[in-house]
């Protein structure tokens, strides 16, 4: 389904930016979708198990890419203010 | 609180401009079923819900329709991007551009500006949930006839596409949250009088 790491949780990939956002966006569409799929079925272990998996993919595909583009939050620290560097998402930033 | 992430939930990259096509997308950002009147509906709805499943989905819908604010915006904005006067013209575009330029303002497809009216709030989470359903499915039969109307525009129905779908799934999950709650209030209660002379 994505490029996921399949030697350990922590292991870098070779994603390009696109890729790698790419990554973290359907990572976090997963996430969503089974927590509102949660919110009503609480008690599902399965589904619960994957939320799980995706969210540690999800954090540190996250973090990945904070560490190697820039920040996807004003919560990354930063040594100079990139968050205003790069465009908006709107802006078809993508790319 | 809401925190915000940098990127969309679904990657927009409209590579054809569509003035014309921007006028009746923008009806999904203000218009009567469109995302703002989603994330107000659901936001508003869930203080009032009696159960934790029903409070978290309309919490984490809500939450996701403020998402798809921001994708229509970016569908608007891209359809519009660096318009001459006479594309303005040719796409009739006149009235919009008179009162807010290439902005993105909250507005149906008439021009009719964004009214709370769009939403209820009834003080009845049976009532609630039932509005909700009947949402999903109108912004999903907005999404269908916004899809007819892009049908030479790819990567619009693309992203069309991905937001009717979001519909479909809300409508499901809505369904389970109201079960619940039916059930909730189908419960007999038991009224103890033991304590009475304590």
């Amino acid at each position: 389904m994505f490029n996921t790491c399949v030697v350990n949780d922590k292991c870098e990939s070779n994603l390009s930016k696109k890729e790698l956002l790419g990554k973290v966006q359907s990572l976090a569409f997963t996430i969503n979708e089974l927590a509102l799929y949660l919110d009503t079925h609480p008690k599902d272990d399965k589904a619960l198990a994957l939320h799980k998996q995706y969210a540690k993919q999800y954090r540190n595909a996250y973090e990945e890419y904070q560490r190697k583009y820039g920040p996807l939050s004003i919560f990354c620290p930063c040594n100079s203010w990139r968050w205003i560097a790069s465009p908006w998402p709107w802006e078809g930033g993508m790319k | 609180m809401w925190n915000y992430s940098k990127m969309l939930q679904y990657p927009i990259n409209i590579k054809q401009r569509d003035p014309k096509l921007a006028r009746w997308i923008i009806s999904q950002y203000g218009g009567p079923d469109g995302e703002l009147g989603a994330s107000l509906r659901y936001l508003s709805q869930r203080f009032g819900m009696p159960d934790q499943k029903s409070k978290a989905l309309l919490n984490d819908i809500g939450t996701e329709e403020l998402g798809h604010l921001e994708m229509v915006g970016a569908l608007v904005n891209q359809l519009t991007k660096d318009l001459s006067i006479e594309e303005i013209e040719k796409a009739g575009l006149q009235p919009y551009y008179t009162d807010h330029g290439v902005d993105v303002y909250p507005v149906s497809a008439a021009g009719v500006p964004f009214t709370a009216a769009y939403i209820a709030a009834k003080g009845d989470p049976v009532a609630n949930l039932q509005e909700d359903l009947a949402a999903e499915q109108k912004a999903r039969a907005t999404y269908e006839k916004l899809i007819d109307l892009s049908k030479d525009n790819p990567d619009v129905v693309d992203v069309l596409r991905f937001l009717r779908q979001r519909e479909v799934v809300h409508f499901q999950r809505f369904g389970e949250a109201l079960r619940g709650v039916q059930d909730l209030l189908m419960e007999k209660r038991c009224f103890s009088m033991n304590n009475i002379n304590k």
